[in-house]
């Protein structure tokens, strides 16, 4: 069965004091997540990634096209009984605390008194928030925030969970511990759905990526598909090479990065690796470091952002801007 | 769905009596509630008349004030600060949620009004030292009091659904005046002459809320009870109004994108 299923789904809002002109956030999105996998959306500032999660759980509607979660329509609200869901930037009640806010969550679910108090105490336990969890939320930090965050989406133990921007306001070792527990959703069987600007958690976590810009599927796919497509390269880093040795290689090199006593040579992948340190070790340079590049979702990304003509503004709710963090 | 329904109104409860302005919008209640001993000791022979008029005055303009204050921002606070996504993101259909949010406003008038009855009563007490029978006489007009705030609470959440606080306020302000003068309107629109506006005031009468059909105090000041045939139809028109107010917040909330 598929999670998550959209056809055709387009969104357009409408801007502009008196003369309302439509614009375009999301174009003909078709999505397709299996049961059980990790999924990214990933795309720069205002490509679409919020307004196709605001519309999955009708907080906005879309102008045309269907979508479907668990098999089910989304207009159905019973549908999102056994859904999670993680707001970008989540905000919550000043006056109450942690446990009163998850308590008060659980109680949109129709789970047990004695099952609402376990789960409150579990899931702050999984998230560190146990020392706090009688504290005001006002006086949470923005980590802090993100985290309750995850937890409230956790509450009624979800079969698909959506996080938007889940690492937003993390320091690293924040960062690090929703990393595993998205890897722990995902043992559990759990398919996750998140949206990032940030490659390396898609990296990291994702089966499966779909790349979004300006409203548009610009790819989806497999990740090691998606990376075994791109070239690899070759990365040596010589120390105090001798002018003679960097003339010899520039030819071949593809960039030559000099930082300090060090230089950074990096070879196309159709250029022989013997061949290069052939000739360095030759003129006696010191060979500190000779690598394989793979090919990063990074480069991926820019290749297909890049490879998309200029978008006409009326095709865009935000003008894009690339925000890797 | 009452569950749910149910979780919101307490929730809300909850937010509403941890709102500092609440407090001290009742102490102030009370203050004044307390002052019309002496404002009754100073009138000869009214005492009672006066301490009944401030007493029940001052818990019908402070919970009115309450009922505007917190209800003008209930809907809009929760969009603006997106705390609505925590809850619409669960099996929770708009519907739920703006009945959820007008029973938990409601909810805490009625406490609210509870505790200003009982400051009321204990003023009662302290400036006669015995109950008689004919002091439960008030309690009808609290009651009406109560019916007033249950019409106002449902227009600040209708005005909340599609306005500003701000906005709202001024909105539900005006209605609230409007619907004191309903029965002057209409008498001026039909001794002007003009066939137009005397249709137009008969319009106001009949949509506008009439707020002034359920002023009882000085009735009660006077140790009146009023009528059943008037218990049963101003219960039936607030519940009338409640309905159709509800109604329509819900349906326009049900079209509203939440940006």
């Amino acid at each position: 069965m598929l999670a998550v299923e959209t056809k055709d789904l387009s969104k357009d809002y409408r801007l502009g004091f008196w003369r309302k002109r439509p614009k375009r956030a999301l174009d003909h999105l078709n999505l397709q997540v299996e049961a059980g996998e990790t999924f990214g959306l990933l795309g720069p500032n205002g490509a679409g990634k919020s307004t196709t999660l605001k519309i999955l759980f009708r907080l906005i509607f879309p102008t045309s096209g269907q979508a479907t979660l668990l098999g089910r329509d989304i207009n159905d609200p019973s549908v999102r009984s056994k859904i999670g869901y993680l707001p970008e930037n989540p905000s919550f009640y000043d006056q109450l605390t942690a446990t009163e806010f998850l308590r008060y969550a659980a109680g949109l679910f129709r789970l047990s008194k004695a099952e609402t108090r376990n789960r409150t105490g579990r899931l702050l336990d999984r998230v560190g928030l146990t020392e706090q969890r009688n504290l005001p939320l006002r006086k949470f930090s923005k980590g802090m925030v993100q985290r309750l965050g995850i937890a409230q989406a956790l509450v009624n133990n979800p079969d698909l969970i959506f996080l938007d921007e889940p690492m937003s306001g993390l320091d690293p070792i924040g960062r690090r511990e929703v990393r595993n527990l998205i890897l722990e959703l995902r043992q559990e069987g759990k398919t996750v759905f998140f949206s990032t600007h940030i490659l390396s958690d898609a990296e990291t976590l994702c089966d499966r990526v779909a790349i979004l810009d300006h409203g548009r599927l610009q790819g989806c796919g497999e990740l090691r598909k998606i990376l075994g497509i791109e070239l690899a390269a070759t990365e040596i880093v010589l120390e105090d090479p001798p002018p003679e040795v960097l003339r010899a290689l520039k030819p071949l090199a593809r960039t030559m990065v000099r930082t300090g006593d060090r230089v950074r040579i990096e070879f196309p992948a159709e250029v022989e690796t013997s061949t290069v340190l052939n000739i360095a070790l030759r003129s006696g340079a010191r060979v500190i470091s000779l690598n394989p590049v793979k090919a990063s979702l990074e480069n991926y990304f820019m290749a297909r952002i890049q490879k998309q003509p200029e978008a006409e503004p009326a095709d865009s709710a935000v003008p894009a801007k690339i925000n890797s963090g | 769905m009452i569950r749910r329904t149910l979780a919101i109104t307490v929730h809300t409860f909850k937010e509403c009596v941890r709102d500092k302005v609440l407090y001290n919008l009742i102490v102030f209640a009370l203050f004044l509630i307390g002052a019309a001993i002496v404002f009754g000791r100073i009138s000869v022979g009214i005492q009672k008349i006066i301490l009944v008029n401030l007493g029940l005055s001052s818990i019908s303009i402070f919970g009115l004030l309450m009922a505007i204050f917190i209800g003008i921002s209930l809907v809009w606070k929760e969009i603006e600060r997106k705390t609505l996504y925590n809850v619409l993101s669960k099996p929770v259909s708009r519907a739920e949620f703006i009945l959820g949010k007008y029973f938990g406003l409601f909810l805490t008038l009625l406490v609210n009004t509870a505790i200003m009855t009982a400051g009321f009563y204990l003023a009662l007490w302290i400036e006669n030292r015995r109950f008689e029978f004919a002091d439960l006489a008030p309690l009808e007009a609290v009651y009406f009091i109560l019916l007033q705030f249950a019409i106002i609470v449902g227009l600040a959440l209708l005005f909340s659904c599609i306005a500003t606080p701000v906005l709202s306020g001024v909105f539900t302000v005006s209605l609230f005046v409007i619907g004191n003068f309903l029965d002057d309107i209409r008498w001026s629109g039909a001794h002007t002459g003009s066939v137009a506006l005397s249709k137009f005031t008969l319009a106001l009468y009949y949509l506008l809320p009439d707020v002034r059909r359920l002023n009882f105090i000085s009735e009660a000041a006077h140790g009146s009870w009023a009528p059943r045939y008037l218990l049963v139809s101003n219960s039936l028109y607030a519940l009338l109004y409640v309905t159709v107010l509800v109604s329509a917040s819900v349906l326009i909330f049900e079209e509203r994108e939440l940006l």
